[in-house]
């Protein structure tokens, strides 16, 4: 069983829906040129920075070109991964009409294919948000990410299955809705799959064939060097994607949930899960960019759909309301909330009797099923594992 | 297109012919790029277009867009543009209206108008005259907003108020009524009248509320005092200025029988083309019935007035596309979706620019502006004006 989460009575948890409903609709009605001219700038400046990219790496034999070019184009697949193809595809700007920011067709330079990461990640993951069983970001399959997934030798290897997954992030998210642990148990079957592992492998080799094919061959007496430059921004990209990613569900004090709990689950208690199963990262205002504004995942798992430059905006409201109604509202640097993620990889590598009773990560614990009806004092999550 | 068939008139020097130059010279050297299969590959995903456009806004591999060279203000209530296209735009025809995208507070909107000018304009260069309602977002938008420079989209020309195809088939003679903001696709069929050297009589009765809201007044006249084949008249038909002159005749009031003598001096004989409020039109038509003469080419910019009775409504309304559905409520099948919490595209709400049209996997609607009901598979249809009758299913 997950371990046991704060808990609110039915009718603060509808109470609580209702205040969250409330900061949507206020925004919904609020969006407009601000949002629009906010998506568009950092869609030009991702463009420029991949024409700058791309151009510096062409004279990649000079030692200051490369480390510029490749950081350009570091940041521009940042920038598309993140801010701009994970919140598109969301639906964040539908509302503007423009087919270049459709979220049903947009497309993003990465291995896994729009329409698969749709599935995938929209419904799946958004939906089923640390659902064990349902949820395929937990663990992705490979990963021992809780006490739950019960342990096997195979396991042993977690933090080296991380590292990898780490480096080749972009195929590991490729092949995550392949399922391919089922097809090895037996559960799915390979030639249901096949169609969906021919679009990955087309998205793949377009990939390949722009970044270590076209680009290196332009470059004539530099390809080694622009080779180089677009696998270490690949590389970049996957490790940063990784990390960002990893810092939204795993950190100590965010919940899972079994599938007999969310069964019928009112709107308001679909927020209490989202909520309690995210965790936010602290920043500037550029660290938030650059994370495509997962760093609010918290505010960007209550409200998926809603453009995620205005999580920053809603941020305090929401964290207010989470200490009105007592629950946690799970916050912290990067260093600690990737620290206490890579403590976890390492910990569940070995067998929960070496772990001496185990769960030490849970905050929550202490008030297992007890109904908040007083705000309790914010406690930093990570102070239990510190 | 058919109006490809007629050849160009002779194209006179302009004030649009730089920036109409600029933008099919960009867009022609973009095109090249655009369809670069090298390219396209070096900026996949995205595609060599959304770094292009970044740069020309006018470069599209497909879209039409256009560039505003010239914004008129004519009346209080309206606001004329001079549209360059980019050499995606294949041409209208007199008469054809446009859907016309801007974008406004970060959302994309798209409206109907028609086209005011020849066909055979200079550089291809277009005209709308767009008249303000009080509602309008969009018409409002552009009088207080449009401005040379401004980029829109275009949508390829439509609608059936238009000249035969081919210049053969042009017919005798031509009356051309119309009545306030409808005066758009009887100018655009006069103007590419006469830029065809039309031998034939043209009469142009013209209705306006007053006459600073009467437009195309200057032009009207222009072209009357060169045009010894065609005659113009106006009416105001608002109280006060019932007595107002008309352009060049003394008709007034609203449309009558006998305003047709001022104009024309065999009004069963001419082609007759009516665009305008429905009372204007009903008018003509009842004045036409009554001398037995076949009925005269209309179209009306107001939205149709449904009969509707949610009443007998029954059945269920599905759109697959979302796994939605719900009980039919007799109302337009684009007001349901919206009901629903489904946005669907959507222009005009008329049944006029097509933007809502939509696949219906089955079952069978109602046409409110013809009545008629169709329930063939996989059909298209315009769900701004279209009602289920019984249950539907649409590709939403």
């Amino acid at each position: 069983m997950p371990q046991p989460h704060p808990t609110l009575t039915d009718e603060q948890t509808e109470a609580f829906g209702a205040e969250l409903d409330a900061i949507r609709e206020r925004v919904v009605a609020d969006l407009g040129e601000r949002d629009a001219t906010y998506i568009n700038k950092v869609i030009r400046a991702q463009r420029g920075l991949e024409v700058a990219g791309r151009g510096m790496l062409m004279l990649g034999f000079l030692p200051p070109a490369w480390l510029g070019g490749t950081a350009a184009l570091s940041l521009s697949k940042i920038l598309d991964n993140m801010e701009i193809g994970h919140n598109v595809m969301h639906g964040q700007y539908d509302w503007m009409k423009d087919p270049r920011l459709d979220g049903k067709t947009f497309e993003w330079d990465t291995a896994c294919p729009g329409d698969q990461w749709r599935h995938s990640h929209n419904y799946m993951h958004h939906t089923h948000t640390n659902v064990q069983g349902k949820d395929r970001d937990i663990g992705y399959g490979i990963l021992r990410m809780s006490e739950d997934q019960e342990w096997r030798p195979y396991y042993l290897g977690n933090p080296v299955y991380a590292t990898l997954l780490a480096t080749f992030f972009q195929y590991g998210v490729a092949l995550h809705d392949l399922e391919t642990e089922r097809i090895a148990t037996g559960e799915a079957k390979l030639s249901e799959k096949r169609e969906m592992a021919k679009q990955i492998w087309k998205k793949v080799r377009a990939g390949w064939l722009k970044d270590y094919a076209l680009f290196p061959a332009l470059s004539g007496p530099s390809f080694p060097f622009v080779l180089a430059g677009n696998a270490t921004a690949n590389l970049t990209r996957n490790l940063w994607a990784f990390t960002i990613i990893f810092c939204g569900h795993f950190p100590d004090g965010t919940y899972e949930f079994t599938e007999e709990e969310t069964e019928n689950e009112t709107r308001g208690q679909w927020y209490h899960r989202q909520l309690l199963g995210s965790a936010n990262l602290t920043g500037g205002k550029l660290f938030h960019i650059l994370s495509g504004n997962l760093s609010h995942q918290i505010e960007h798992h209550l409200f998926p759909d809603l453009p995620a430059h205005r999580y920053a905006e809603i941020s305090a409201e929401v964290q207010e309301i989470c200490e009105r109604y007592g629950l946690p509202y799970n916050t912290g640097p990067l260093h600690t909330q990737f620290g206490s993620v890579v403590k976890k990889i390492v910990r569940l590598a070995l067998p929960d009797r070496l772990l001496g009773g185990g769960a030490k990560d849970d905050p929550g614990q202490d008030a297992p099923g007890r109904p908040a009806t007083v705000a309790e004092p914010e406690r930093p999550p990570v102070a239990a594992a510190a | 297109m058919p109006s490809t068939e007629i050849p160009d008139a002779p194209k006179a020097p302009d004030a649009h012919a730089a920036p109409v130059a600029r933008a099919r010279r960009t867009t022609k050297a973009a095109g090249r790029l655009l369809r670069s299969r090298l390219l396209e590959a070096l900026t996949f995903p995205h595609g060599t277009e959304r770094y292009v456009e970044l740069v020309e806004p006018l470069a599209a591999r497909d879209e039409v867009r256009a560039e505003v060279t010239e914004v008129r203000r004519q009346t209080p209530k309206s606001v004329t543009l001079t549209l360059a296209p980019n050499e995606n735009w294949r041409g209208g025809r007199a008469g054809q209206f446009v859907g016309l995208t801007v974008e406004i507070d970060g959302r994309r909107e798209t409206r109907p108008y028609s086209l005011a000018g020849s066909q055979h304009s200079p550089g291809g260069v277009l005209e709308l005259t767009v008249s303000t309602h009080p509602e309008g977002l969009v018409s409002r938008w552009l009088r207080d907003h449009a401005r040379p420079g401004l980029i829109v989209g275009l949508e390829p020309a439509a609608g059936e108020f238009t000249l035969p195809a081919t210049r053969a088939e042009r017919p005798e003679s031509v009356l051309l009524i119309s009545g306030g903001s409808g005066i758009t696709p009887p100018m655009s069929i006069l103007r590419t009248l006469l830029d065809e050297g039309f031998g034939g009589d043209i009469g142009f009765l013209n209705y306006a509320r007053s006459p600073e809201l009467a437009l195309y007044g200057p032009e009207l006249e222009a072209l009357a005092a060169a045009h010894p084949n065609l005659r113009v008249a106006r009416g105001y038909t608002e109280a006060s200025d019932v007595d107002a002159p008309g352009a060049g005749s003394g008709i007034s009031g609203r449309f009558r029988r006998e305003h047709l003598a001022a104009v024309t001096p065999d009004h069963a004989a001419a082609a007759t083309y009516v665009c305008g409020p429905p009372a204007l039109i009903d008018a003509v038509r009842s004045s036409w019935a009554a001398d037995r003469l076949p009925e005269p080419k209309v179209e009306s910019f107001a939205p149709p007035q449904i009969d509707l009775d949610p009443a007998a409504a029954e059945g269920t309304v599905s759109f697959a596309a979302s796994g939605t559905e719900a009980a039919n409520s007799g109302l337009p099948i684009l007001e349901q979706a919206e009901d629903a919490g489904l946005s669907p595209a959507h222009g005009c709400r008329m049944g006029i620019c097509n933007t809502c049209s939509c696949r219906k996997a089955s079952g069978t609607v109602r046409n409110v502006l013809s009545g008629e009901t169709s329930s063939g598979e996989g059909e298209q249809i315009r769900i701004c004006v279209s009602v289920p009758v019984g249950d539907v299913e649409l590709e939403l």
